[in-house]
């Protein structure tokens, strides 16, 4: 089946002209059409676009036109990114009829490069979740198993590459919403250094923290998506000016003598088969030449509880803007001004935004924000430097992507303070600003553990080549 | 402190423009509660002499070229989303109560 292909392969292929992009495509289509009913991992299947785009590009390759650098591949974009002319509803009902009229940059650079975009995939309104329980659409399933959660926000994005549904996808990390779907699903997720990747026409959760990027079946696809997707934009003031490295060139360079530091705060209240699997994984490591060494962060504890006063704070800004007056949802019975705020926004967002609406208005009021807002941003500034410092000593970390197994539906939708703990291992990288990749580690229970590895900001290249060196060398469970 | 009274609640609420019913209320209040009792734990370092982060990769003042860019959308197609227009503008309803004239 083609829709098995990497995006490396399915690339060698269509440029030897072995397969066609109308092929390929197909067979992707046909792997949605079988599994959707089952897995919901998209909101929308563009599939008239797709293929005629597929047959453009086949038609372009014939003539021996030059086309782009993934052309003909199929790709899958979570529905926060913004699509020209495609349903984008960041899967909240205050969005469920906007169409965009722009593309974002990270849209424009796929487009640029010839993919073939198939749909928009599933995920927690507003990218608020661990599970994709929170979509307006309804929940995506584990493709590893039915009763379990894909992991979140990005869950239709790791459940369809996954379940082939998709050569390769988009998503974006505020928190974890990249690696802990990618752990879950058993796939590749890289969340970039914040402002490696532009966010312009992505709707903004926590502005300070949110960073867009691949999730694939391999190591060296999610290096070669972000070849594509990197890069300055002068549309986002916050995406950095600087050389974007070949990430798929510099791939499998010995590991003899890096330092690779476990740190020990990331190893405490977890389920332990799944610390006795990261530690196997670095057992190979070591056996490649790497040097272990243990580490600790203590700041690392405080990051989840700054997190949670910093995003909030920053949601409360950003989703000020959905009012029902200048596109989205609007309350039909307003009678005045007021109301259409009132009832358009009751109405339109769920339970999750609500909550987190009002966290942070609540911690940036007046005589609050010193306590909460101000804490937090020096807190933050702790937990930084705390990875600055062990970043001196070694090269990368390696911990769990998360304390525990993919969980059971419905497990947690009634503890908010319960789902917001499975992102504890994810969140400091956002924090603090810096790289991380979830790569997996083997099973427990034919349930998929996730490696990640963490490096300094900007450094990519560090933590893609250590993912890439496990991936080659580890056991067949 | 923390534990957020109802009232508290609907003023939050209010000031957030979110329209909640009583039961969203009673429960938000003891969600909430629970969340900021949470995050508090961040009291135990005392006081704090470092600089809040302001960017996290240090960027400071980024600004753009002087210069004017061609819109990229067009009027029409932007307002093709607004669930009310009147002439090309954005229709709201009404901001004041309506008066006698004098």
């Amino acid at each position: 089946m083609l829709s098995k292909l990497t995006l490396e392969e399915a690339i060698i292929k269509l440029d030897s002209k072995e397969i066609s992009s109308e092929d390929l495509t197909r067979s992707v289509l046909s792997s949605i059409e079988n599994k959707e009913k089952d897995l919901n991992a998209y909101i929308t299947v563009d599939a008239e676009n797709a293929l005629n785009k597929a047959k453009l590009i086949d038609t372009k390759r014939a003539k021996g036109e030059k086309v782009g650098k993934l052309a003909g591949v199929p790709v899958a974009i979570k529905d926060i990114i913004s699509t020209k002319d495609l349903l984008t509803t960041a899967g909240s009902k205050i969005l469920s009829n906007y169409i965009p009229p722009f593309d974002a940059t990270v849209t424009k650079k796929l487009k640029e490069a010839d993919t073939v975009i198939v749909g928009k995939t599933n995920m927690d309104e507003f990218a608020m979740g661990s599970s994709t329980e929170t979509s307006y659409y309804g929940p995506t399933k584990n493709p590893r198993d039915l009763t379990r959660v894909p992991g979140g926000s990005s869950g239709g994005s790791a459940a369809a590459v996954a379940a082939d549904e998709t050569i390769f996808a988009l998503g974006t990390d505020t928190g974890g919403s990249i690696r802990q779907p990618a752990s879950f699903c058993g796939v590749v997720g890289l969340k970039p250094t914040y402002g490696r990747v532009s966010r312009r026409g992505v709707f903004a959760m926590g502005s300070s923290l949110d960073q867009v990027g691949p999730i694939t079946k391999t190591v060296k696809d999610a290096a070669i998506a972000l070849e594509v997707i990197a890069g300055k934009d002068k549309l986002d003031s916050t995406s950095v000016d600087m050389e974007v490295p070949e990430y798929s060139k510099n791939l499998g360079k010995s590991i003899k003598g890096m330092r690779i530091g476990l740190p020990q705060e990331y190893f405490e209240g977890l389920d332990s088969r799944i610390a006795e699997n990261i530690h196997k994984a670095v057992e190979r490591l070591a056996s490649e030449g790497a040097q272990v060494v243990d580490v600790s962060l203590p700041y690392t504890k405080y990051a989840l509880a700054v997190y949670y006063i910093i995003m909030p704070s920053e949601v409360s800004a950003n989703l000020a803007k959905y009012d029902g007056i200048k596109y989205g949802y609007s309350a039909k019975d307003a009678e005045n001004l007021m109301e259409t705020y009132l009832k358009s926004r009751a109405k339109g967002f769920g339970p999750e935004p609500k909550r987190r609406i009002m966290i942070g208005a609540y911690a940036l009021s007046s005589g609050y924000y010193e306590a909460y807002y101000l804490k937090a941003q020096k807190v933050r500034a702790l937990v930084k430097q705390d990875y600055e410092e062990v970043f001196k000593k070694v090269d990368v970390l390696v911990t769990p992507t998360s304390p525990v197994l993919p969980f059971k539906i419905g497990e947690k939708m009634t503890d908010p303070l319960q789902m917001y703990l499975a992102d504890v291992y994810t969140v400091p990288v956002n924090i603090a600003g810096i790289p991380a990749i979830s790569v997996p580690a083997n099973e427990v229970m034919d349930l998929p553990v996730g490696m990640q590895i963490i490096g300094p900001q900007w450094e990519e290249e560090k933590i893609l080549n250590m993912a890439y060196v496990y991936e080659q060398n580890k056991e067949v469970s | 402190m923390s534990k957020l009274s109802k009232e508290q609640v609907k003023s939050i609420a209010k000031l957030s423009r979110l329209g909640l019913t009583e039961i969203e209320i009673e429960k938000f209040s003891t969600e909430l509660s629970s969340i900021l009792t949470y995050v508090e734990q961040l009291n135990e370092l005392g006081v704090i002499s470092a600089e809040p982060v302001t960017q996290i990769t240090g960027l400071e003042n980024v600004s753009s070229n002087d210069e004017i860019l061609e819109p990229e959308v067009s009027r029409e197609d932007l307002l093709r989303n607004t669930p009310e227009t009147l002439d090309g503008f954005i229709k709201v309803k009404p901001v004041f109560e309506e008066r006698e004239s004098i």
